[in-house]
Formats: C-alpha cells, sequence, structure tokens
C-alpha cells in the first residue's frame, strides 16, 4: 500500500478532529501520523495526515472527508513539490563514559541536546523521517530510553498557498 | 494551494472550486440559505428557549413531533404559545420517524424534538434512517447544562458524538445566541445538497439564559457548497453515448424523488425512447403505467426491470447509487454497460461500479440539459432504433409478470390483499410500508403514478417505520388517504403511536399483514435454512393464541378494529376502512405465513440467476 500525505484546512471547531479520524477509522485505515494546527487565517487548522491506502479508495474517503461541512479543502502533497519534515525528542543513556559519543552523533545530524542529566540527555531532532530514522539507529546502541514524535507536517514548495485559493482573507 | 495535487478535480465540484470559494467563503448569502419567508426580525431580547421557538417559526416549521424531558423543558413551555403543531409522540423514535415521513410527502423539512439521554439515544434509529435515505430532517435535542457535560450527569448521553456517523452534521449549542443561527444553518444543511439528518443539541443554560434575537440570522459555512449545476461538457458527453446506444436503461433512483424532478424525467425518457427501471425509493418517479416502464430492480425486482440492467449497453444513472440489494455481486452486475452517474453527492460517484460519464449536480438541473443535448443530436443525426430492444424487454414483460401463486394452506395470499389496497384507494393515496415481506409486496403490487406516494425505510430497513411514518405522512398530507402497510412483526415494533393518531385526529389506515412471523426471515429460513424456524413464529396469526389480538389492540387505541380472514371481506373491508375518517382504522389481515416474495435474487449471487419461483431461472436464450 501506497502512503499519501493529505493537508486538510478546517474549520477550528469542536469535534472536527474526531470527525476526520472516524472517517478514517470507519473505512479500517490505519493513520500513520497526524499534525494539527492553528494557520495563518483565523479560525483556520490545518490537519496534516499520513495513511497508507490504495490509489481509489483514498479517493474514496477524500470524498467522504470533502462532505464534512467542517472541512474547507484537501489537497494531496506528493513527496516530489512539497517540504516535510517531523519533530522528535529522544531521552538516551549517556554518563561520563559515552555522553561524547552521544554528543558527537547528535552534531552529526545537526540536531541538539536540550537536556542534560547524570546519565542521560534528551536530543531534539528535526527533519525527514528517513533522517530521523538514521538518527535513532545511531543513538539505538546508546540505550534510547524514550521517544516523543510529532506527525509529519508539509507544506507545499512555491509561493502559492493552500489557504488562499480556498479563503478569501476577510 | 501549493504543488500539491488536488483529489480527482473533475469530481471535487462538492468543495471548492477557486472562483466559486472567493466569492463565497465569508457567509452564504443569508437571503437565500435561510429557510422560510424570511421576515426581518428586529433585535429583541428572548430566552434561549424562546429563540428556538421563534427561530422554528421563522423557518416556516407548522408541524413538529416530539416528547419532553428535563433538559428540553424550557424550550416546551413557549411552545406551548406557539403556533407550531407539536405532535406528542409515545416514544421519540415515533417522533423521528414520523418527521420523516412528513418530509417524504412534502418535501420539507420534518423536525423532531427529543429531551437529552435516553431521549436522544431513541431517536437514533430514525436519524440513522433518514442518512441512509437521504431525508431532510433536523433533530433538536436538550442536552445537560454546560457546566456538568461529561460528567456523567443525569440523563447525560453524548448524542453529539452517537450521531457523527449518521448524520449529515451534527451541533452542539452551549450558548443562547448562538441558537438562531445554528438552527437556520442546520435547516440549510438537511434541505440543501444531498438531504440528510441534522442534529442539533442545546445545552439547558442555552436554553434558560438571556440572548438578544434578531432574524434573518447569518449562515457561516465556508466548508459547505454543494454543486447543483451539472457541468455542461460531461453532459454533452452523456447525450453522445445515449445517442449511440443500442440497449440503454434510465436507472432512476430517489434522488430523482428529493429533487422533484419527476416531471424532467419523463422528458427526458420519452426523448431517448429508453426504458426506465426505478429503484425501491424511487417508486413513483416513473408513472408505473407509463409504457417504458419495465419495473423495479432489485433482489426482488421484476425479470424485465432486472434483465433489463444485466443486458444494458448503457445505465442512464440518476440519484441512484448502485446499493447492493439493486446490484447483486458487483462484479457480476451490467457488465457489457458504459456508465453514466448524475449525483448530487461527489461521493457517490464511482464508490461502487466506476462511472465513464460522471455528472455533479442536481438532477433536476441535469435532466433537461441532457434532455435538450440528446435532443440536439437526434436532429442533426436522427433517433436511434431502440426496437429490438424492447422486443426483448416487452416479451419479458409479457412472460414474467409479477405475480403470485394462491396458497395451499387455504389462508389469503397477501398480495392479493396489498394490490386490492393499492387498486381501491387508488395512485393519490400515500402507501407508507414497515420492513419484509409485506414491503416488497407493497412496492410490487401498489402501482405508484406519483411521487412522494410511496414511503419506506429502504436504505436502514427500519421495522416499524411504518406507522409513525404514516402519521407524519398524514400530517403533512391531510387531505390524502394514508395507508401504513404493515406487518405483524414490525406492527409490534412502534403501534403505540395509534394513540398520538387518535387523540391528535390524525386518521391514518394501518393494514397488518399479518403472517404471524417474522415472514422475510422466515421465507429465508424455509430457502437457505431447511426450513429450521428458528424464533421466526409471532403467535399473532390463523390458528394461534393470537397475542396481541390485534383487533382489540387496535380498539384498546380508539381506532376503527377489523379483521380479515376470508377472501369475500377484502375488498368490503377495505372499503369500510376507505369511509372512516374520523378516527385511524386497524385492519388485520390474517394471511398465510407461507406467501413468499418473487422474483428474488439469492444473496450473494449474480442477478442473472434471478428466480421467478423456487429454483425456478428465467431462460434467457429464447429464440422466437
Amino acid at each position: 500500500m501506497a502512503r499519501h500525505t493529505l493537508s486538510v484546512l478546517v474549520e477550528d471547531k469542536p469535534g472536527v478532529l474526531t470527525r476526520v479520524a472516524g472517517l478514517f477509522a470507519r473505512r479500517a485505515f490505519n493513520i500513520h501520523s497526524l499534525a494539527v494546527g492553528p494557520t495563518e487565517v483565523d479560525g483556520i487548522s490545518r490537519i496534516t495526515v499520513v495513511v497508507d491506502a490504495e490509489g481509489d479508495l483514498l479517493e474514496q474517503v477524500t470524498k467522504q472527508l470533502n462532505k464534512l461541512v467542517n472541512v474547507i479543502k484537501i489537497v494531496e502533497l506528493l513527496p516530489e513539490n512539497s517540504v516535510r519534515r517531523d519533530h522528535l525528542l529522544i531521552k538516551v543513556r549517556a554518563d561520563s563514559m559515552t555522553r561524547v559519543q552521544v554528543t558527537q552523533a547528535v552534531e552529526l545530524f545537526r540536531a541538539s541536546i536540550v537536556d542534560v542529566s547524570t546519565d542521560a540527555v534528551v536530543v531534539e531532532a528535526t527533519g525527514t523521517t528517513e533522517k530521523l530514522d538514521a538518527l535513532l539507529t545511531v543513538l539505538e546502541p546508546f540505550g534510547v530510553r524514550e521517544i516523543v514524535q510529532s506527525g509529519t507536517l508539509a507544506i507545499g514548495r512555491g509561493s502559492r498557498s493552500m489557504s488562499d485559493r480556498a479563503l478569501r482573507a476577510s | 494551494m501549493s504543488k500539491g495535487t488536488p483529489i480527482s478535480p473533475s469530481l471535487m465540484a462538492s468543495k471548492p472550486s477557486a472562483a466559486k470559494a472567493a466569492d463565497s467563503v465569508d457567509s452564504v448569502d443569508s437571503a437565500s440559505a435561510v429557510l422560510g419567508p424570511n421576515r426581518v426580525v428586529e433585535p429583541t431580547e428572548m430566552t434561549g428557549s424562546e429563540a428556538i421557538v421563534r427561530s422554528l417559526e421563522e423557518l416556516g416549521v407548522d408541524d413538529v413531533f416530539g416528547l419532553p424531558g428535563g433538559a428540553i423543558l424550557p424550550t416546551y413551555d413557549p411552545l406551548m404559545a406557539s403556533k407550531i403543531n407539536h405532535v406528542l409522540v409515545r416514544h421519540e423514535q415515533g417522533a423521528g420517524h414520523a418527521a420523516q415521513g412528513y418530509a417524504m410527502v412534502t418535501g420539507r423539512v420534518g423536525v423532531c424534538i427529543a429531551t437529552s439521554g435516553p431521549g436522544a439515544t431513541n431517536l437514533v434509529t430514525a436519524i440513522a434512517d433518514a442518512h441512509m435515505d437521504s431525508v431532510p430532517l433536523v433533530a433538536i435535542t436538550g442536552q445537560v447544562a454546560s457546566g456538568v457535560i461529561g460528567s456523567d450527569a443525569f440523563q447525560e448521553a453524548d448524542i453529539v458524538g452517537i450521531t457523527m456517523p449518521i448524520t449529515k452534521h451534527s451541533f452542539l449549542v452551549t450558548r443562547a445566541e448562538d441558537i438562531p443561527h445554528t438552527l437556520a444553518e442546520a435547516f440549510h444543511l438537511a434541505s440543501t445538497g444531498r438531504p440528510g439528518p441534522v442534529l442539533v443539541d442545546v445545552t439547558k443554560d442555552a436554553q434558560q439564559s438571556k440572548m438578544v434575537f434578531s432574524w434573518p440570522p447569518k449562515v457561516d459555512l465556508p466548508g459547505y457548497r454543494p454543486v447543483t449545476r451539472g457541468h455542461s461538457k460531461q453532459v454533452r458527453e452523456a447525450a453522445r453515448l445515449i445517442a449511440a446506444s443500442a440497449k440503454p436503461v434510465l436507472y432512476v433512483g430517489g434522488g430523482v424523488v428529493k429533487a422533484n424532478a419527476a416531471a424532467e424525467l419523463v422528458q427526458l425518457a420519452e426523448t431517448t425512447g429508453a426504458p426506465v427501471v426505478t429503484t425501491l425509493t424511487a417508486r413513483g418517479a416513473f408513472p408505473d403505467s407509463h409504457s417504458q416502464h419495465v419495473g423495479m430492480p432489485g433482489m426482488h425486482g421484476s425479470v424485465s426491470a432486472v434483465t433489463a440492467l444485466q443486458q444494458a449497453d448503457l445505465l442512464i444513472t440518476l440519484g441512484a447509487r448502485f446499493d447492493d440489494r439493486v446490484t447483486g455481486v458487483l462484479s457480476s452486475f451490467a457488465p457489457n454497460a458504459k456508465v453514466i452517474h448524475a449525483d448530487i453527492d461527489p461521493a457517490e460517484i464511482s464508490k461502487n461500479r466506476t462511472a465513464d460519464v460522471p455528472i455533479v449536480g442536481s438532477v433536476k438541473e441535469i435532466l433537461p440539459e441532457l434532455t435538450e443535448a440528446v435532443r440536439a443530436i437526434q436532429e442533426r443525426d436522427g433517433g436511434t432504433d431502440l426496437a429490438p430492444w424492447w422486443a426483448f424487454l416487452n416479451k419479458l414483460k409479457e412472460d414474467y409478470p409479477l405475480g403470485w401463486t394462491e396458497p395451499e394452506d387455504g389462508l389469503l395470499s397477501p398480495q392479493k390483499i396489498i394490490q386490492r389496497i393499492g387498486e381501491l384507494t387508488g395512485p393519490e393515496g400515500v402507501y407508507v410500508a414497515g420492513v419484509g415481506q409485506h414491503q416488497m409486496w407493497a412496492a410490487q403490487f401498489v402501482k405508484y403514478e406519483r411521487p412522494r406516494a410511496w414511503l419506506n425505510s429502504a436504505g436502514l430497513g427500519t421495522m416499524g417505520y411504518s406507522v409513525p411514518a404514516a402519521m407524519g405522512a398524514k400530517v403533512g398530507n391531510p387531505e390524502r388517504t394514508v395507508w401504513a402497510i404493515d406487518g405483524d412483526g414490525c406492527f409490534q415494533m412502534t403501534n403505540q403511536e395509534l394513540a398520538t393518531c387518535t387523540l391528535n385526529n390524525i386518521p391514518i389506515k394501518v393494514a397488518v399483514i399479518n403472517n404471524s412471523s417474522l415472514g422475510m426471515v422466515r421465507q429465508w429460513q424455509t430457502l437457505f435454512y431447511d426450513g429450521r424456524y428458528s424464533n421466526t413464529d409471532l403467535h399473532t396469526g390463523a390458528e394461534t393464541v393470537r397475542v396481541p389480538d390485534f383487533v382489540k389492540l387496535g380498539e384498546a387505541y380508539g381506532c376503527a378494529s377489523f379483521r380479515v380472514e376470508r377472501e369475500d371481506q377484502i375488498d368490503e373491508v377495505i372499503m369500510q376502512a376507505l369511509e372512516i375518517n374520523d378516527r385511524p382504522v386497524v385492519v388485520d389481515f390474517v394471511v398465510s405465513p407461507n406467501a413468499m416474495v418473487w422474483p428474488m435474487v439469492p444473496s450473494g449471487v449474480s442477478n442473472d440467476l434471478i428466480q421467478v419461483a423456487r429454483n425456478s431461472t428465467p431462460v434467457w436464450e429464447e429464440e422466437d
């Protein structure tokens, strides 16, 4: 099954996320990742959802999503013309013996250490899913204690905005 | 939009073609989006509950169905002083179905009202039913005070959450000032585009607090823009396919009734000369008496209608959705047909069967354009010769007419009773069925000549729909004769609304087709479970204890009540029932439990294997 990234503009109203997530659940789609937040337009939120689905099933779900009254616009963002980033916080073992190695690995990935204690550090990293996977592989041998990860954020390349054709700024 | 890929642009019309979005986003023009006479009301202070009643009045609501309780109590007080007719039901499910029946016969939005918790959950079946059959319905429910939501307060249920998958949209209103615009939006959503149920859940404190009422409110639904006009290029392409087709069929669904497009359908049908099939929700959308009507398709459709679809080279699909009861095994449905699919809901197009020519829009607007486009081609190139196609179909109509064999147990045949009800009442009557064998017979043996004369629970298959829906239909169409054609199983689910009918002078007529069993389930047990009748015997019919006795039950509810057990009583009692208009009528028609619904396409096989009677499939390759 192919992985798809959908950007969904929605009205910022209670229950919207439930309605959107419910549609995927009803079709037994697994949501791979989900990110929600406000946008440049007041009252409008943007949901970035990554799902695994066959093309025509995805089209059906997209049409059903479009029927939701609070959904304003849906766009599929393709890898070749969009920028996508995940955000990751990792708590990894690092005592006086290993701290230098951990720090080097973190620097190689242009990530940063945002908390230090006697036997662990918290690493903050941003990047594509592939880059973060690679970072995790490198850190694994030191002992990963905890991982917390954001949903994928995605935005189209170029100057145009997803909202300016769907919404007139009022 | 960034350089992403919009999903299926040709079909996405319902949302955001860019240009449209730009000029309609602030709010839909309130003059057109707010239903009702659109009077102007200067700002007036009132309570939220008064605002609910006042909004309903301004929206042009005349009748509502409901049952009060704690959380909706504030609203029932101003309702008492309103000119709105409130029909007090005996169970909230009855209010929901009554509102559906009302909406189906009038084409207006049906309204039901219930309290929080169990009142609201009792509406769920009717809401789901309205969702499946695209019935414009607004359900107003009381909710516990906003401060205690989520605390398991007395009679609290998250009805917005519960109904999310079975409504077109739902609102939770916690502030009195949001009431007018929310109700206006609810009515707009319920009645436009593909109609459907909308739930408005109003907390008790929102009903009790003060607000300033003015009218019309601003309808603000930036994500809702149904497309009604079909894409003209698609319409022309459809006309081209129609002109080139030797075996076309107009596959007509309930959308034609919802769009009030029956007259436009006749125009297209007569211009193309194509055969017409009307699905279970479309019975009456095209007159049964019209020579181009070849019947109802589907699991219990006529041989001519089912075969017309199977053998067609072109399906002109109008407001229909390729339901599994119509298609049978989808992969073997109409295998040689190209598909034109016109529907107001883009999500229906290519959902089950891929459309060659999709047209998103209202059939009300598409049909005249399509007729015109077909006519233009005919004038240029001459018409298509459909004579061989008609010869084939007419032979089928002649060889395999709908019919029945008389039961061998000496009991009455249910088909005959239903046919006589139709014949003696005529096409101006309204017929409301429950679900099961009697429903199929009522679809087959009553002849429908006009839309909105036939009501049933098609998609959800809700047993118990008939009596309350007939009640609502009678309130909506008081001058028409309204028959509830019900089964003994269905009748026992909702017959308490007979009290509502008697007390409110809603003189419906109930024909209980009493075969003493859950007949359709019993039929399947006969055919597919070796006649092992597990839990289908209801003991209401001939030679049983008759619990309950439907005549006594009817009398207890103040209805004129009759029992028919002999052939010679059928017409006499139907005529008697038709004469009585001062109270409801209940007729217990005691019929054979062995009668079965034919034709039948057994579940899980191709429509080609339609059986006209048990183990009897028509012979297809007959040479004349």
